[in-house]
């Protein structure tokens, strides 16, 4: 269904940035508009897999494309996890930082995979506080794939702060990541910062 | 001539489905409670050793192998060897879909079969994907989740690698009582078998990108191998985690 051409895309994203720009009430986060973030976000990352680029100018995207339709703050830290409650503002603030180059460029490097397939938004629904955007990835060869989405408006704006992959939920890939991380650094967050950067 | 054959073959699928019977119900009397997220895994340090030793013949064996087999051999053929790997699991997968009363995914895999069989020349080609007659996988881990047994215990299985003590038991059975070893003669026998380890090359070396990042870049490569084969495998049979105790976190909530 949203399968765009590229100009068919282009086209969407003009109406998208219209639409922010006309009319912005701080309305409650609805389905429509959780399902129209995901297609946008998952357009552009279309558009990177079929640009044909260098792998490295695809990371740079991925991570720009990441940082603007994920929620990066709130994902950074959850996961911290409970270290991030004793974090000063500072170390929060450069952690953040580290770590959205971090997982922009590892999940980049998993996109690769993507390349010459598509992805396609099929559904949406409410759960909990907040709203699932269900898509399938058409990748060549291959059987279709499950990919879900977390969309929130808790921080002010639409936002995805989880990706669920064939069941396989980022977040919780990631907390229990970055604690093993932080647990070879011995508990130091600053530490754990410098070690994103060059991870 | 067939005769005995035959008989020879009715006595020896009786005797491995008598076995399937016990463990089941043995199994069965232990049905566990709805999974956790947090894995209940007693057995860590002992698994552990065994991921390391998963991982090192990762390192030396299966990573190099497939790297060569993945640049050795032309597309076609690896496709052909992967589909008649996948064409050999379907009378398998007939049973167990029947074993869980899948009466649509039993027939759509028969179909799928003889179609394969036949007009794919020995499943080597794969014209069922035109009918839309995709493998429906399963195996007798999911049709011992189907009949209420729960999952126990997480376990990395030298060789095989992640598995729960229920899918453990699953592939025990699965061996002993798949339908096409028990027929096929000796010598077809090592084809099917060579088959299925190319196909396995085949997958290590086409996931070789998300495979190495699990294995090689994460800080902790077995708490991460856990996480992910739990909760991919309770999404492929659509288990249904413990009240409170799903998955999905709500970053904002903390």
């Amino acid at each position: 269904m949203t399968h765009m051409t590229r100009r068919a895309f282009g086209v969407t994203l003009a109406a998208g940035a219209a639409a922010t720009l006309l009319a912005r009430p701080a309305a409650a986060l609805d389905l429509a508009s959780a399902k129209a973030l995901i297609d946008r976000a998952i357009g552009e990352v279309n558009s990177v897999i079929n640009s044909g680029k260098s792998e490295t100018a695809m990371y740079r995207d991925f991570e720009r494309i990441f940082a603007k339709y994920a929620d990066v703050s709130a994902i950074a830290r959850s996961a911290l996890g409970p270290a991030a409650r004793t974090a000063s503002a500072a170390q929060m603030s450069a952690f953040t930082k580290a770590y959205q180059g971090y997982i922009s460029r590892k999940y980049g490097r998993r996109f690769r995979e993507f390349i010459g397939g598509r992805i396609e938004v099929v559904d949406a629904k409410p759960l909990k506080s907040y709203f699932e955007v269900i898509s399938v990835a058409h990748l060549q060869g291959e059987a279709p794939f499950d990919l879900r989405w977390h969309v929130s408006n808790k921080s002010g704006r639409d936002l995805f702060f989880n990706i669920i992959i064939e069941g396989v939920n980022m977040l919780a890939s990631e907390r229990e990541e970055i604690g093993s991380m932080l647990k070879q650094q011995k508990g130091d967050i600053d530490a754990l910062t410098a070690a994103l950067a060059t991870a | 001539m067939s005769y005995p054959l035959k008989t020879g073959l009715l006595q020896d699928c009786g005797k491995h489905w008598a076995l399937a019977g016990i463990v089941s119900a043995s199994l069965a009397a232990c049905a566990g409670p709805a999974p956790t997220s947090e894995p209940y895994d007693p057995l860590e340090d002992t698994n552990r050793s065994i991921h390391a030793f998963n991982k090192g013949l990762d390192t030396v064996v299966a990573r190099p192998a497939s790297k060569a087999y993945g640049a050795i051999l032309p597309q076609p053929v690896k496709t052909g060897v992967a589909n008649f790997a996948s064409n050999l699991e379907l009378p398998g997968n007939v049973v167990n879909g029947v074993l869980q009363g899948d009466v649509e995914g039993a027939g759509k895999n028969t179909l799928r079969f003889i179609m394969n069989s036949t007009f794919g020349v020995a499943g080597i080609f794969d014209p069922a994907r035109e009918f839309d007659l995709p493998q429906e996988k399963t195996d007798f881990g999911e049709t011992l989740y189907v009949w209420g047994v729960g999952e126990g215990a997480y376990l990395e299985l030298p060789v095989l690698g992640p598995r729960t003590t229920r899918d453990a038991v699953g592939d025990v059975v699965d061996i002993f009582t798949n339908p096409v070893s028990n027929v096929l003669p000796t010598t077809e026998g090592y084809y099917a078998t060579a088959a299925g380890v190319g196909s396995k090359l085949g997958d290590r070396d086409r996931y070789s990108q998300t495979i190495d990042s699990v294995l090689y870049d994460s800080a902790d490569s077995y708490s991460q191998s856990r996480l992910l084969y739990l909760q991919n495998r309770r999404f492929d049979l659509g288990q249904q985690p413990a009240e409170g105790e799903d998955d999905f976190i709500d970053p904002y909530a903390e």
